[in-house]
Protein backbone atom coordinates (compact mmCIF):
# COMPACT_ATOMS: atom_id res chain seq x y z
CA UNK A 1 0.00 0.00 0.00
CA UNK A 2 2.76 2.43 1.00
CA UNK A 3 4.35 1.75 -2.33
CA UNK A 4 1.48 3.42 -4.12
CA UNK A 5 0.66 6.03 -1.51
CA UNK A 6 4.12 7.56 -1.24
CA UNK A 7 4.51 8.60 -4.88
CA UNK A 8 0.94 9.86 -4.82
CA UNK A 9 1.65 11.93 -1.71
CA UNK A 10 4.83 13.35 -3.21
CA UNK A 11 2.98 14.15 -6.41
CA UNK A 12 0.23 15.91 -4.46
CA UNK A 13 2.73 18.06 -2.55
CA UNK A 14 4.48 18.98 -5.78
CA UNK A 15 1.18 19.73 -7.49
CA UNK A 16 0.10 22.02 -4.66
CA UNK A 17 3.38 23.94 -4.83
CA UNK A 18 3.14 24.31 -8.59
CA UNK A 19 -0.50 25.34 -8.36
CA UNK A 20 0.34 28.07 -5.86
CA UNK A 21 3.20 29.09 -8.14
CA UNK A 22 0.76 29.55 -11.00
CA UNK A 23 -1.24 32.11 -9.08
CA UNK A 24 1.82 34.20 -8.21
CA UNK A 25 2.74 37.06 -10.48
CA UNK A 26 6.51 37.38 -10.90
CA UNK A 27 6.02 40.97 -11.99
CA UNK A 28 4.65 41.90 -8.59
CA UNK A 29 7.82 42.62 -6.70
CA UNK A 30 6.93 43.64 -3.17
CA UNK A 31 8.15 47.16 -2.62
CA UNK A 32 10.43 47.77 0.35
CA UNK A 33 8.91 51.25 0.53
CA UNK A 34 5.60 50.11 2.00
CA UNK A 35 5.15 51.64 5.46
CA UNK A 36 8.18 53.86 4.85
CA UNK A 37 8.12 57.62 4.36
CA UNK A 38 7.41 58.54 0.75
CA UNK A 39 10.63 59.80 -0.87
CA UNK A 40 10.73 63.58 -0.97
CA UNK A 41 10.63 65.44 -4.23
CA UNK A 42 10.50 68.97 -5.56
CA UNK A 43 9.39 68.91 -9.15
CA UNK A 44 8.10 71.30 -11.75
CA UNK A 45 4.44 71.09 -12.58
CA UNK A 46 3.29 69.93 -15.96
CA UNK A 47 0.69 72.60 -16.65
CA UNK A 48 2.58 75.47 -15.10
CA UNK A 49 6.24 74.57 -15.49
CA UNK A 50 7.38 77.60 -13.52
CA UNK A 51 5.61 76.28 -10.43
CA UNK A 52 7.15 73.68 -8.20
CA UNK A 53 5.35 71.08 -6.18
CA UNK A 54 6.92 69.50 -3.13
CA UNK A 55 5.94 66.16 -1.63
CA UNK A 56 5.54 67.94 1.69
CA UNK A 57 2.68 69.99 0.28
CA UNK A 58 0.42 67.00 0.77
CA UNK A 59 1.20 66.32 4.42
CA UNK A 60 -2.00 66.09 6.39
CA UNK A 61 -4.09 64.44 3.70
CA UNK A 62 -4.39 61.02 2.17
CA UNK A 63 -3.38 61.17 -1.47
CA UNK A 64 -2.52 59.03 -4.43
CA UNK A 65 0.55 59.32 -6.59
CA UNK A 66 0.00 57.84 -10.02
CA UNK A 67 3.02 57.34 -12.25
CA UNK A 68 1.99 57.79 -15.87
CA UNK A 69 3.30 58.66 -19.30
CA UNK A 70 1.80 59.34 -22.69
CA UNK A 71 3.93 56.56 -24.17
CA UNK A 72 2.54 54.05 -21.68
CA UNK A 73 -0.15 51.89 -23.25
CA UNK A 74 -1.36 50.30 -20.02
CA UNK A 75 -1.94 53.79 -18.61
CA UNK A 76 -4.81 54.15 -21.05
CA UNK A 77 -6.47 51.09 -19.52
CA UNK A 78 -6.62 52.50 -16.04
CA UNK A 79 -7.20 56.10 -17.05
CA UNK A 80 -11.03 56.10 -17.18
CA UNK A 81 -11.05 54.61 -13.68
CA UNK A 82 -8.75 57.33 -12.38
CA UNK A 83 -10.93 60.02 -13.96
CA UNK A 84 -13.95 58.47 -12.31
CA UNK A 85 -12.19 58.27 -8.96
CA UNK A 86 -11.04 61.87 -9.21
CA UNK A 87 -14.56 63.02 -10.08
CA UNK A 88 -15.96 61.21 -7.05
CA UNK A 89 -13.79 63.46 -4.87
CA UNK A 90 -12.83 60.57 -2.60
CA UNK A 91 -9.12 61.23 -2.85
CA UNK A 92 -6.87 63.68 -4.69
CA UNK A 93 -4.71 62.03 -7.31
CA UNK A 94 -1.36 63.51 -8.20
CA UNK A 95 0.31 62.48 -11.43
CA UNK A 96 3.99 61.83 -11.82
CA UNK A 97 4.59 62.32 -15.50
CA UNK A 98 7.43 59.89 -15.94
CA UNK A 99 10.10 60.34 -18.63
CA UNK A 100 7.71 62.02 -20.99
CA UNK A 101 7.63 64.91 -23.39
CA UNK A 102 5.69 67.91 -22.17
CA UNK A 103 3.59 68.61 -25.25
CA UNK A 104 2.59 65.01 -25.88
CA UNK A 105 1.76 64.64 -22.20
CA UNK A 106 -0.51 67.69 -22.27
CA UNK A 107 -2.20 66.47 -25.45
CA UNK A 108 -2.68 63.06 -23.91
CA UNK A 109 -4.45 64.58 -20.90
CA UNK A 110 -6.65 66.67 -23.17
CA UNK A 111 -7.63 63.60 -25.12
CA UNK A 112 -8.23 61.12 -22.31
CA UNK A 113 -9.21 63.48 -19.50
CA UNK A 114 -7.18 64.87 -16.63
CA UNK A 115 -7.82 63.24 -13.25
CA UNK A 116 -4.84 64.87 -11.59
CA UNK A 117 -5.00 67.62 -9.01
CA UNK A 118 -1.49 68.41 -10.17
CA UNK A 119 0.82 66.62 -12.54
CA UNK A 120 4.52 66.92 -11.89
CA UNK A 121 7.29 66.24 -14.33
CA UNK A 122 10.02 63.68 -13.80
CA UNK A 123 11.93 64.08 -17.05
CA UNK A 124 14.92 61.87 -16.37
CA UNK A 125 13.16 59.37 -14.10
CA UNK A 126 15.21 60.26 -11.01
CA UNK A 127 12.23 60.55 -8.69
CA UNK A 128 10.96 57.37 -10.32
CA UNK A 129 14.06 55.55 -9.11
CA UNK A 130 13.52 56.95 -5.60
CA UNK A 131 10.02 55.49 -5.64
CA UNK A 132 11.23 52.17 -7.02
CA UNK A 133 9.30 52.58 -10.25
CA UNK A 134 10.08 49.90 -12.81
CA UNK A 135 6.89 49.50 -14.75
CA UNK A 136 4.50 52.28 -15.57
CA UNK A 137 1.73 52.68 -14.48
CA UNK A 138 2.30 52.44 -10.77
CA UNK A 139 0.15 53.95 -8.08
CA UNK A 140 0.99 54.77 -4.49
CA UNK A 141 -1.39 55.49 -1.64
CA UNK A 142 0.24 57.86 0.83
CA UNK A 143 -1.21 58.65 4.23
CA UNK A 144 -1.51 61.87 6.20
CA UNK A 145 1.93 61.49 7.71
CA UNK A 146 3.51 60.99 4.31
CA UNK A 147 3.95 57.25 4.68
CA UNK A 148 3.47 54.97 1.67
CA UNK A 149 0.71 52.51 2.54
CA UNK A 150 0.12 50.75 -0.74
CA UNK A 151 1.71 50.32 -4.11
CA UNK A 152 -0.18 49.12 -7.11
CA UNK A 153 2.09 47.83 -9.83
CA UNK A 154 0.48 47.96 -13.24
CA UNK A 155 -2.90 49.44 -14.04
CA UNK A 156 -5.47 50.06 -11.34
CA UNK A 157 -8.45 47.78 -11.95
CA UNK A 158 -12.01 47.82 -10.68
CA UNK A 159 -11.11 44.78 -8.64
CA UNK A 160 -8.01 46.25 -7.00
CA UNK A 161 -9.83 49.51 -6.42
CA UNK A 162 -12.84 47.96 -4.69
CA UNK A 163 -11.05 45.24 -2.80
CA UNK A 164 -7.88 46.98 -1.68
CA UNK A 165 -7.47 50.63 -2.49
CA UNK A 166 -10.84 52.13 -1.53
CA UNK A 167 -11.12 50.33 1.83
CA UNK A 168 -7.55 51.36 2.61
CA UNK A 169 -8.23 54.99 1.74
CA UNK A 170 -11.26 54.98 4.00
CA UNK A 171 -9.25 53.54 6.85
CA UNK A 172 -6.42 56.02 6.37
CA UNK A 173 -8.74 58.98 6.14
CA UNK A 174 -10.31 58.03 9.45
CA UNK A 175 -6.92 58.09 11.12
CA UNK A 176 -5.91 61.21 12.94
CA UNK B 1 41.55 85.30 -68.14
CA UNK B 2 37.80 85.33 -67.45
CA UNK B 3 38.39 83.91 -64.00
CA UNK B 4 41.26 85.70 -62.43
CA UNK B 5 40.46 84.72 -58.90
CA UNK B 6 39.19 81.29 -59.71
CA UNK B 7 41.96 79.53 -57.83
CA UNK B 8 41.50 81.71 -54.78
CA UNK B 9 37.72 81.21 -54.77
CA UNK B 10 38.16 77.50 -55.27
CA UNK B 11 40.55 77.35 -52.35
CA UNK B 12 38.14 79.21 -50.09
CA UNK B 13 35.22 77.00 -51.06
CA UNK B 14 37.34 73.93 -50.56
CA UNK B 15 38.29 74.97 -47.04
CA UNK B 16 34.69 75.81 -46.19
CA UNK B 17 33.49 72.44 -47.42
CA UNK B 18 36.21 70.73 -45.43
CA UNK B 19 35.04 72.50 -42.29
CA UNK B 20 31.45 71.52 -42.89
CA UNK B 21 32.27 67.92 -43.64
CA UNK B 22 34.62 67.35 -40.75
CA UNK B 23 32.90 65.95 -37.68
CA UNK B 24 32.33 68.56 -35.06
CA UNK B 25 34.11 66.68 -32.33
CA UNK B 26 37.45 67.07 -34.03
CA UNK B 27 37.28 70.82 -33.68
CA UNK B 28 37.92 70.81 -30.00
CA UNK B 29 38.41 68.18 -27.39
CA UNK B 30 35.21 67.84 -25.42
CA UNK B 31 34.95 66.61 -21.87
CA UNK B 32 34.65 62.81 -21.85
CA UNK B 33 31.11 61.79 -21.01
CA UNK B 34 30.83 59.80 -17.80
CA UNK B 35 29.83 56.71 -19.75
CA UNK B 36 33.17 56.63 -21.48
CA UNK B 37 35.37 56.81 -18.43
CA UNK B 38 36.81 53.26 -18.42
CA UNK B 39 37.36 53.16 -14.65
CA UNK B 40 33.77 54.11 -13.84
CA UNK B 41 32.51 51.81 -16.57
CA UNK B 42 34.47 48.90 -15.15
CA UNK B 43 33.13 49.40 -11.65
CA UNK B 44 29.61 49.94 -12.94
CA UNK B 45 29.76 46.70 -14.93
CA UNK B 46 31.16 44.73 -12.01
CA UNK B 47 28.24 45.95 -9.90
CA UNK B 48 25.48 45.45 -12.43
CA UNK B 49 26.23 41.85 -13.42
CA UNK B 50 24.88 40.87 -9.99
CA UNK B 51 21.81 43.06 -10.20
CA UNK B 52 18.52 41.99 -11.69
CA UNK B 53 16.69 44.05 -14.25
CA UNK B 54 13.17 44.26 -12.84
CA UNK B 55 11.56 44.70 -16.23
CA UNK B 56 13.25 41.78 -17.95
CA UNK B 57 13.68 39.59 -14.94
CA UNK B 58 16.05 37.02 -16.33
CA UNK B 59 18.64 39.54 -17.38
CA UNK B 60 21.15 41.39 -15.31
CA UNK B 61 21.21 45.16 -15.42
CA UNK B 62 24.59 44.89 -17.12
CA UNK B 63 23.16 42.82 -19.99
CA UNK B 64 19.77 44.38 -20.35
CA UNK B 65 18.98 47.04 -22.88
CA UNK B 66 15.70 47.99 -21.24
CA UNK B 67 15.09 51.62 -20.47
CA UNK B 68 14.97 50.72 -16.80
CA UNK B 69 18.47 49.26 -16.86
CA UNK B 70 19.71 52.26 -18.76
CA UNK B 71 18.47 54.53 -16.02
CA UNK B 72 19.95 52.39 -13.28
CA UNK B 73 23.30 52.25 -15.05
CA UNK B 74 23.27 56.02 -15.39
CA UNK B 75 22.37 56.38 -11.73
CA UNK B 76 25.22 54.05 -10.72
CA UNK B 77 27.71 55.93 -12.89
CA UNK B 78 26.70 59.17 -11.25
CA UNK B 79 27.01 57.69 -7.80
CA UNK B 80 30.44 56.25 -8.57
CA UNK B 81 31.44 59.69 -9.75
CA UNK B 82 30.14 61.08 -6.47
CA UNK B 83 32.58 58.74 -4.68
CA UNK B 84 29.97 56.39 -3.26
CA UNK B 85 31.24 52.97 -2.27
CA UNK B 86 29.90 49.83 -3.96
CA UNK B 87 28.14 48.91 -0.74
CA UNK B 88 26.37 52.26 -0.56
CA UNK B 89 25.25 51.99 -4.16
CA UNK B 90 23.84 48.49 -3.72
CA UNK B 91 22.10 49.59 -0.52
CA UNK B 92 20.63 52.54 -2.41
CA UNK B 93 19.05 50.15 -4.91
CA UNK B 94 17.93 47.62 -2.29
CA UNK B 95 16.21 50.43 -0.36
CA UNK B 96 14.17 51.23 -3.45
CA UNK B 97 13.66 47.93 -5.20
CA UNK B 98 14.09 45.39 -2.42
CA UNK B 99 16.31 42.32 -2.21
CA UNK B 100 14.82 41.20 -5.49
CA UNK B 101 17.34 43.33 -7.42
CA UNK B 102 20.13 41.21 -5.99
CA UNK B 103 20.99 37.99 -7.79
CA UNK B 104 22.74 36.94 -4.59
CA UNK B 105 20.06 37.18 -1.92
CA UNK B 106 21.33 38.06 1.56
CA UNK B 107 21.05 35.51 4.36
CA UNK B 108 18.06 36.51 6.45
CA UNK B 109 15.37 34.64 8.40
CA UNK B 110 13.11 34.83 5.34
CA UNK B 111 15.73 33.42 3.01
CA UNK B 112 17.02 30.56 5.17
CA UNK B 113 14.90 28.05 3.29
CA UNK B 114 16.20 29.44 0.03
CA UNK B 115 19.80 29.05 1.12
CA UNK B 116 19.57 25.71 2.87
CA UNK B 117 16.53 24.16 1.18
CA UNK B 118 18.59 22.34 -1.46
CA UNK B 119 20.99 20.93 1.16
CA UNK B 120 18.06 19.78 3.30
CA UNK B 121 16.38 18.16 0.29
CA UNK B 122 19.65 16.46 -0.61
CA UNK B 123 20.00 15.11 2.93
CA UNK B 124 16.43 13.76 2.88
CA UNK B 125 17.13 12.11 -0.48
CA UNK B 126 20.40 10.61 0.73
CA UNK B 127 18.74 9.38 3.94
CA UNK B 128 15.89 7.68 2.13
CA UNK B 129 18.31 6.09 -0.33
CA UNK B 130 20.35 4.59 2.54
CA UNK B 131 17.20 3.33 4.27
CA UNK B 132 15.92 1.85 1.04
CA UNK B 133 19.18 0.08 0.22
CA UNK B 134 19.48 -1.36 3.72
CA UNK B 135 15.96 -2.62 3.70
CA UNK B 136 16.45 -4.21 0.32
CA UNK B 137 19.59 -6.03 1.45
CA UNK B 138 17.77 -7.39 4.48
CA UNK B 139 14.94 -8.56 2.30
CA UNK B 140 17.29 -10.37 -0.03
CA UNK B 141 19.01 -12.17 2.87
CA UNK B 142 15.76 -13.08 4.54
CA UNK B 143 14.18 -14.73 1.57
CA UNK B 144 14.77 -18.46 1.66
CA UNK B 145 12.61 -20.98 -0.15
CA UNK B 146 10.21 -23.02 1.93
CA UNK B 147 10.29 -26.83 1.50
CA UNK B 148 7.04 -26.70 -0.45
CA UNK B 149 8.51 -24.15 -2.82
CA UNK B 150 11.58 -26.30 -3.34
CA UNK B 151 9.40 -29.33 -4.11
CA UNK B 152 7.34 -27.29 -6.48
CA UNK B 153 10.41 -26.01 -8.27
CA UNK B 154 11.82 -29.50 -8.59
CA UNK B 155 8.54 -30.81 -9.90
CA UNK B 156 8.54 -28.10 -12.55
CA UNK B 157 12.11 -28.90 -13.53
CA UNK B 158 11.35 -32.62 -13.76
CA UNK B 159 8.27 -31.94 -15.81
CA UNK B 160 10.46 -30.05 -18.20
CA UNK B 161 12.88 -32.96 -18.48
CA UNK B 162 10.04 -35.42 -19.02
CA UNK B 163 8.58 -33.25 -21.68
CA UNK B 164 11.87 -33.22 -23.54
CA UNK B 165 12.25 -37.01 -23.27
CA UNK B 166 8.88 -37.65 -24.80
Amino acid sequence: MMRYLMPLAIFMVLAVFLLVGLTLNPRQVPSPLIDKPAPKFQLNQLHEPEKIMSSDDNLGKVWMLNVWASWCVACRDEHPLLVQLANSGIIPIYGLNYKDERNTALQWLKRYGDPYAISIVDVDGKVGIDYGVYGVPETYVIDKKGIIRHKQIGPVTVDSLEKTILPLIKELQNQA
Amino acid sequence: MICQFCNVVRAIIFTLVLFLVSPFNTWAKEAIPVAEDPEIEKRMLALTVDLRCLVCQNESIADSRAEFSNDIRREIREQIKANKTDKEIVQFLVDRYGDFVLYNPPMKPTTILLWFGPVILFMIGLGSLVVYLRRRRLQIEDVALSPEQINEAEALLNEDKKGKNV
